[in-house]
């Protein structure tokens, strides 16, 4: 990498694209393939079985409102580990060591270790019910779960806010210093606006992934989508459902985390042809 | 003579085994301008670095306008309002406009008003030629436009002292002379430039004093004409042989 112009590859000025990220041809692809394994299974089964189009459409309300548990503690774990993930990568490249050094270590430690092993830690060793001013919280399954997918987003973003900060040329820094701004005003006003745009891309794959790691949560019991859907074919019993079910809900995931597949690359791309 | 602006007495600093000055001392009066030549890697980055506490020597003194800048409890704050710096690679904030980047500092770190700032920010992208682009980003300049840009946001800040580290070295041919063009201006102005340079031409042209600096000690200075006429010692003149 350069910052010198001269030493840029020239680029001619591509038209920056527009919406085109939402291909809606691939849904169409999948939406089609889920359909005809419904079919299938409609035809495997007895005449007299209701058809698999019907039953999945028999349980959409209930795991779709399983889905939103899934959406709603990607987002909370995202929110939360982002606050403390951007703490703890500022601390990441704090000027004093023992910050350094301790910031770093939580870092490594919450980034290698697997995504259920925590997830099965905090289930179990977070209390049940914490007793608030006299009263007593119970403290339900699905936020304790939450909670154990915010540390490995914590860790991420303190990753991706370190590696941000340090992509950014040193002259940026030595020029902020030499106009008196002091280590704050430099991060507030010079380092950080750049970053944003450098730490978006990760930030939302980071999220894409978040929510794809939810149904790890149906592991330890919060009855999200997948808990829902597994409960829904125990309750039909019927073996040649379990496909068109599966599918319905890879669906679902599906059509959630295209979209936002499909912005991150335009983000990076944009990125890119903005030099 | 009144006492110097910048003072740098018996200045010593390393990195790591390397030894990057060893034993400097030069004084610049008000007004003065200076230029240090020498090769690369002698330690004249190095040295513009210790004026604005950039680099903190392990031993000597160096004060500009009174401050002690070697000083254990140095304000570096109070230093860098007086003493603005010009790099070889601009730096400029390539999020901001170059209005922006030359308004940024007196606004936010000496909190003048913004009006005010504005006024002199427009006045000195006039100064250095740049009407008209005060609403472009750095990416949409030149280089030597970006340079320009750079020496107004420094000059922004009303500094008593100028440091101009190899400001040219990194520009196309026909840019460097605009750019040279605005330091002129300046010196002419009497703004007090100590300038690191391999632009012979302009320091014979335009230094009161030109500093030959070699392996982290300066090994001869005088007047550009005693200077370039007739330097004394060899290792100047085989310098002196090579780039001229």
């Amino acid at each position: 990498m350069t910052d010198l112009p001269v030493l840029l590859p020239f680029r001619p000025p591509t038209p920056r694209p527009g919406l085109e990220f939402l291909d809606g041809r691939w849904i169409a692809y999948l939406a089609l393939a889920i359909l005809l394994a419904a079919g299938a299974a409609q035809a495997q089964g007895t005449p007299a079985a209701e058809s698999a189009f019907s039953v999945i459409l028999k349980w959409t309300p209930l795991i779709g409102s399983g889905f939103l548990l899934n959406i709603l503690i990607s987002v909370i774990a995202m929110a939360a580990g982002t606050l403390i993930g951007l703490a703890l990568g500022l601390c990441q490249i704090s000027l004093l060591p023992p910050v350094r050094a301790g910031s770093w270590l939580v870092t490594q430690f919450f980034r290698n270790a697997p995504w259920l092993v925590m997830l099965f830690y905090c289930i179990f060793m977070l209390p049940f019910r914490i007793t608030v001013f006299g009263e007593v919280v119970e403290i339900p399954n699905w936020v304790r779960a939450t909670i154990g997918l915010t540390l490995p987003v914590m860790a991420n973003v303190s990753e991706i806010v370190r590696g941000a900060v340090q992509s950014l040329p040193h002259g940026q820094w030595e020029a902020a210093e030499s106009l008196a701004f002091t280590r704050g005003q430099t991060l507030r006003q010079v380092i950080l606006p750049q970053c944003l745009k450098r730490m978006l891309p990760p930030w939302m794959n980071l999220y894409a992934i978040v929510i794809m790691s939810t149904p790890l949560t149906s592991i330890v019991g919060v009855e999200e989508a997948m808990t829902l859907t597994r409960g829904a074919l125990n309750a039909e019993r019927r073996g040649d459902l379990l496909i068109p079910m599966y599918g319905a809900l890879l669906l679902a995931f599906f059509v959630y985390c295209w979209p936002i597949a499909r912005l991150t690359r335009w983000l990076e791309q944009r990125n890119q042809v903005r030099v | 003579m009144d006492t110097p602006l910048v003072s740098i007495q018996a200045v010593h600093k390393r990195f790591g085994d390397l030894e990057v000055l060893r034993g400097v001392s030069l004084d610049v009066a008000r007004g003065e301008v200076i230029c240090i030549i020498g090769p690369s890697g002698s330690g004249k980055s190095t040295l513009l670095r210790c004026v604005n506490a950039l680099v903190r020597p392990e031993s000597g003194r160096i004060t500009v306008a009174g401050i002690d800048v070697t000083a254990a409890k140095l304000d570096p704050i109070a230093l860098r309002r007086r003493v603005g710096m010009v790099f070889q690679q601009y730096n400029l904030f390539p999020h901001r406009t170059a209005l922006q980047n030359v308004m940024m500092a007196p606004v936010s770190v000496l909190k003048q008003d913004k009006r005010e700032v504005e006024a002199r920010a427009r006045a000195l992208m006039a100064k250095v030629r740049l009407q008209g682009k005060e609403g472009a980003y750095p990416g949409e300049l030149s280089g030597g436009q970006q340079q320009r840009v750079a020496i107004a946001r420094s000059l922004c800040m009303q500094p008593d002292v100028m440091l101009f580290d190899e400001v040219t070295a990194a520009l196309d041919p026909e840019t460097v002379k605009e750019v040279l063009v605005t330091i002129r201006d300046l010196a002419e102005e009497g703004m007090t430039c100590l300038l690191v340079t391999h632009e012979m031409g302009f320091a014979r042209d335009l230094a009161d004093h030109v500093y030959f600096t070699d392996r982290g000690v300066i090994v001869e200075h005088a007047p550009p004409a005693e200077f370039f006429g007739n330097p004394k010692d060899a290792r100047t003149r085989e310098f002196l042989g090579q780039v001229l």
